[in-house]
């Protein structure tokens, strides 16, 4: 108990000394998560309204295969990541193994599925009571798609930051990809993990405690702007 | 509008059935140019999924409904739909209408699709409400503004399932004088209501629907002064219908 207490001034000390190792691993770690979540939206939300929306053969199988994604253990995809990128992969020509790219990467494809497959869950819902009046007014597949999506935008957002708590709280894609590299690609959850490794209890909670602080203030933030547009806009 | 009607439409034993009910059968009948058309029927009747057939959000499983221009795409553009209940986007009235022009019409010009927007608000009289966010909107409001969308369409058919349902009379008032303006300038009216009141100021002609057949096509003034059915008779009398 006494080593929660120490841990969590320690935390309190590091940020409000706004300590510049620490803040430049928490930069690192929104930065890298951040565009990951960025990336993985444009391309998942668009497929999950697609999704909701076409009927094929074998659409629940599809379905049933991207729930089941949800839950890819972040080591397999930083493995499958890190055969793609080393050297003698197809993508090592690139030469992005071991930076921030190569993390990037790894967490954009870890959370495509959870917001794909919650997109889809949403858009489905939705097109269930749009169907009718977008049919009627000849709206064509692909505008029924973005109007859903626009229309469902405050109810995404949810999956989005679905998509950024699994990104940012994840150690194991980013430790393959990343190597946690001192100074270059070593974000919170690497550092947890190291100094766990070293021993340093105190200061691996301290970070643990800063990094829920920042996962919980960003939900916040993206939680009144949502609820206050939504008051304007029904 | 198409250069060409699409009227009159031949509506020849369409029936509909989910599983092995039938909820509409062998029901024929030919709507003109111009026309205002009120179908009436207990709850059940299958008033509101003949409507889906004639606007073609349902396919039939017997029968046929013959629109009298065979292009396909033009059909559809000259045709839109009132639901009983308006869906509304999240974003403006203003913004609500500019959506069905973009897409409903060949028209992308975006500041003709404004125009047209704010010309047909201002026809309903709703030019107050043009940037209020349309679900926040009244339950009449909203209805209105789903006729101002229809009306901005310029349809040549329009389809209104039980367009004043749970409304007070004022909202209802205000949509029956844009449905009897829109038939002035010339769109023909498919409508289904529970309010004789109602079908006695609109309709020129009623359809009565009971148990998914139709019992009855009768020009309104008839209809409500000597109907053929005893269903029929029954209704008017409020007779419970089973």
């Amino acid at each position: 108990m006494q080593e929660i207490s120490e841990s969590l001034s320690l935390a309190a000390t590091l940020t409000l000394s706004l300590n510049s190792a620490m803040l430049s691993i928490a930069g690192l770690s929104l930065r890298v998560s951040g565009i990951a979540v960025l990336t993985a939206s444009l391309l998942a939300l668009p497929f999950g309204a697609w999704l909701a929306l076409a009927r094929f053969p074998g659409r629940q199988v599809v379905i049933a295969v991207l729930n089941g994604m949800m839950g890819l253990p972040p080591v397999v995809v930083g493995l499958l990541v890190y055969l793609l990128l080393s050297r003698a992969g197809p993508l090592g020509a690139l030469g992005i193994l071991f930076t921030p790219a190569a993390m990037m990467v790894a967490q954009a494809l870890l959370i495509f599925p959870i917001i794909a497959a919650l997109a889809r869950q949403v858009i489905e819902d939705a097109w269930g009571e749009y169907r009718e009046q977008l049919v009627s007014l000849n709206a064509s597949r692909m505008q029924c798609m973005r109007a859903l999506l626009w229309d469902m935008r405050f109810t995404l957002t949810t999956a989005v930051l679905a998509g950024f708590g699994r990104a940012i709280a994840e150690v194991g894609a980013v430790m393959i990809v990343g190597g946690n590299i001192d100074g270059v690609t070593r974000v919170m959850t690497t550092a947890i993990s190291l100094e766990t490794s070293k021993g340093d209890l105190p200061l691996a909670l301290a970070l643990g405690a800063v990094l829920i602080a920042m996962v919980v203030v960003i939900n916040l933030a993206a939680q009144i702007i949502k609820s206050t547009a939504m008051k304007r806009h029904g | 509008m198409v250069d060409a009607s699409i009227l009159p439409l031949n509506v020849e034993r369409l029936g509909f059935r989910v599983a092995d009910v039938a909820v509409l059968g062998d029901v024929s009948f030919r709507i003109e140019a111009g026309s205002r058309n009120v179908v009436l029927g207990p709850n059940g009747a299958g008033k509101s999924v003949l409507m889906r057939l004639l606007h073609g959000l349902l396919t039939p499983t017997d029968g046929s409904v013959g629109w009298s221009y065979h292009d396909a795409a033009a059909v559809r553009h000259a045709q839109t739909m009132v639901f009983q209940r308006p869906v509304m986007l999240r974003r403006t009235v203003r913004e609500n209408l500019e959506f069905a022009l973009r897409v409903g019409t060949s028209n992308k010009n975006a500041r003709e699709v404004r125009a047209a927007a704010i010309t047909a608000l201002e026809r309903v009289g709703l030019m107050r409400l043009a940037e209020r966010a349309a679900r926040l909107c009244s339950g009449g409001e909203q209805q209105r503004v789903a006729l101002a969308r229809a009306w901005a369409l310029q349809p040549e058919v329009l389809f209104l399932d039980e367009p004043t349902a749970s409304l007070d009379p004022a909202a209802t008032r205000a949509i029956e004088a844009t449905i009897a303006a829109m038939h002035a300038q010339g769109t023909t009216i498919v409508m289904t209501t529970h309010d004789l009141g109602q079908a006695k100021r609109l309709a020129d002609r009623v359809l009565f629907l009971h148990h998914g057949r139709l019992v009855e096509d009768t020009p309104a003034g008839i209809f409500f002064q000597q109907p053929k059915s005893p269903e029929a008779a029954a209704f008017l009398r409020g007779e419970l219908l089973w």
